[in-house]
């Protein structure tokens, strides 16, 4: 079927016609004809994928190490930083890793908002990535709670009672996640057993997601789609080049982090072993679910703030539609184009405010960023849609401006 | 049941709980020879640390991660590591009659700890327990500028502060009221290298002991670090100037 399997030799050939591995390679990865505009904003798709690999590969060493027992989690993680050849290295690249995992992830989502490439007809590649971050929050947390440090065990705590806000069956809900009648050993070996699992689990919708991507194909700074073959070029050698430097460029800010500033984004009551009878000074969860924690203190109310937490994410699954606006990129809408901003800012004080005590200034702050954040979300992208006065869109890739 | 609904509330008394527990005062920066980039432990620096520790804070405070062995990073020789284990008796067994039984330490045994468990620590401490010191640097914020603060932080109560009985007056400790007694003493250790044991040099010197403790991987670390960064620099310049030979095609 195609003329590369042909030009291969008779090995390769014989495979293909029983087993098109090669062919798939030459079609999604070679030929995958790609919009020529994409700028570096892109690159994130791939890096988040590259980071799941590395995550995967660590995580399975450090497992051949791990003890999940209470009273012997710790020394056993103690004992990979000590005696484990490179323990020290592969702990660090997993647990820095999971903080790069948030961070590409979360540029590739405010690049997809940008350039709106949730909208049609990308709407169940949005939901798959959707879906993929819950299943990253999801695997974080239990992996957080696998040291059996201070802040594992009170997080846990935390977490997991947030399921007792739920009327009538909260609380055998609660009891049934823990295995018994409070956090402690059948909670730690189940985290330990679900969070060698899900990663796999999103390996599996990563997959479904690539199937979306190749199906609606790439969407582009301009937002357009492309209109010959003028306007798309191969991905390879293009784009594999170009998320090859890139790589680059996150490999020396990630490795900047796990040689010189290992424990930087950690919190140090980790180092401290769990001890039931003894609640940290705050509990507070990893930089990249501080935003969701602030919204879930912003309600004064439990099941309220619970509600409210889960609803900033689900409500992301609705964007397609909340947002009307025929206009994919923000560079053609203008008022949009300042109000993504103003919720970029929204989402960074939402963190913020997580990190703080839940009291005063810094209450109402969150408060008022949790506000906003429904706000944007539910009144303001509707009303842009109808309102907003975009600007004319280019003929076509290969001639961004539009002729008078 | 009861129980559940506390740790449920656990989560509405959040602000209550983070009042309640004040935090400690950012500490000084304090000049290492440890830190930056390039940074190293100065080996000196570390046996008069080991030397403290083991006259002083090993007294009440255990050492868990550490062995005898892991005291080759610090410069001492076969021969001396064996000497220092053997100083301590350690508990073994069971033998073949199914008894244990005492014998001198070896390099491949843990730093001996004080006390027996937790329990037997508190009692012989007026209740408070003196915290593992393997990962100290790492478990506090400003891990080894607080543990210098803290050293050193000992003064006379301020006018109108109450210290409660058994405690101590601290500036660097959250709350300011330590159960430990300061434990350093002007000239309380001989150093073999006529070092002059001031409370400060002390300090200093135990902190550093220390944070290896803590981090034995710190120079290794940093050291291959600075190959992969620049490794990554020649690649990632590398990469680009491919990357732009193959986009010339393009524009």
């Amino acid at each position: 079927m195609s003329a590369s399997s042909q030009s291969q030799g008779p090995i390769v050939r014989w495979i293909d016609e029983r087993l098109p591995v090669f062919s798939f390679m030459q079609h999604e990865l070679h030929e995958y004809p790609t919009p020529k505009n994409l700028n570096y904003w892109w690159n994130f798709g791939s890096l988040a994928g590259i980071v799941l690999v590395i995550m995967i590969a660590t995580g399975i060493f450090l497992a051949m190490n791990y003890t999940p027992h209470v009273d012997h989690a710790f020394n056993s993680v103690e004992r990979i930083m000590r005696d484990v050849n490179y323990g020290w290295l592969i702990r660090y690249v997993h647990a820095n890793g999971a903080s790069m995992f948030f961070l590409v992830v979360y540029i590739h989502i405010f690049r997809g908002l940008y350039y709106g490439s949730y909208k049609p007809p990308r709407e169940l590649l949005w939901w798959l990535g959707l879906v993929i971050l819950l299943l990253m929050m999801a695997t974080a947390f239990m992996g957080y709670v696998l040291p059996w440090g201070q802040m594992s065990f009170w997080g846990a705590t935390v977490i997991t009672n947030l399921f007792s806000a739920i009327p009538g069956v909260g609380e055998p809900i609660v009891t049934w996640l823990w295995g018994g009648f409070a956090v402690d050993n059948p909670t730690l070996q189940r985290f330990f057993s679900l969070h060698y699992l899900l990663p796999f689990v999103i390996v599996g919708v990563v997959v479904l997601h690539l199937v979306a991507l190749h199906t609606a194909k790439s969407n582009n700074p301009l937002g357009i789609d492309p209109k010959s073959d003028k306007d798309t070029i191969p991905f390879h050698p293009y784009y594999t080049i170009k998320d090859m430097f890139g790589l680059g460029v996150f490999l020396i800010v990630f490795m900047a982090f796990v040689f010189y500033a290992p424990n930087f984004l950690g919190h140090p009551d980790n180092y401290i072993p769990a001890e039931p009878l003894v609640t940290p000074a705050s509990i507070v969860p990893e930089w990249y679910l501080l935003p969701f924690y602030a919204i879930l203190r912003a309600v004064p109310d439990k099941l309220g703030g619970v509600l409210l937490m889960f609803g900033a994410i689900f409500v992301l699954f609705a964007l397609p539609w909340l947002d009307s606006s025929k206009v994919r990129s923000a560079r053609f809408r203008p008022i949009y184009k300042q109000v993504f901003w103003i919720f970029l800012a929204d989402c960074i004080v939402l963190g913020w405010a997580g990190a703080q005590k839940p009291e005063g200034a810094a209450l109402l702050i969150g408060q008022l960023a949790t506000a906003y954040y429904f706000f944007h979300l539910l009144i303001l992208m509707p009303l842009l849609g109808r309102y907003e006065k975009t600007k004319p869109l280019p003929e076509s890739i290969s001639q961004p401006v539009l002729k008078s | 049941m009861m129980k559940s609904v506390a740790f449920a509330l656990a989560l509405l008394a959040l602000p209550v709980v983070a009042a309640s527990a004040a935090d400690a005062p950012k500490p000084a920066k304090q000049d290492w020879s440890f830190s930056g980039p390039f940074g190293t432990y100065d080996r000196n620096a570390l046996q008069r640390g080991f030397q403290i520790y083991k006259e002083v804070c090993s007294a009440c405070h255990s050492l868990y991660q550490v062995y005898y062995r892991n005291l080759e990073a610090l410069g001492y020789n076969e021969a001396e590591i064996k000497a220092l284990a053997a100083s301590v008796e350690v508990q073994d067994g069971p033998n073949d009659n199914g008894e244990m039984f005492m014998r001198p330490g070896r390099p491949y045994d843990r730093f001996k700890s004080p006390f027996a468990n937790s329990q037997a620590a508190r009692a012989a401490n007026n209740g408070a327990m003196p915290v593992d010191l393997s990962v100290i640097t790492k478990a506090r914020a400003h891990g080894p500028d607080y543990v210098y603060a803290l050293l050193t932080g000992y003064k006379a109560a301020p006018a109108g502060v109450t210290v409660l009985d058994g405690m101590n007056y601290n500036s660097a400790f959250g709350g300011q009221q330590i159960a430990m007694g300061a434990p350093l003493a002007e000239g309380a250790i001989t150093f073999a290298d006529g070092t002059k044991a001031t409370v400060p040099q002390m300090a200093k010197d135990v902190t550093t002991f220390l944070t290896w403790a803590a981090e034995p991987e710190m120079e290794e670390r940093k050291k291959l670090g600075f190959k992969v960064i620049l490794f990554l620099l020649v690649m990632t310049g590398v990469l680009y100037a491919a990357k732009r030979k193959i986009w010339s095609q393009i524009h």
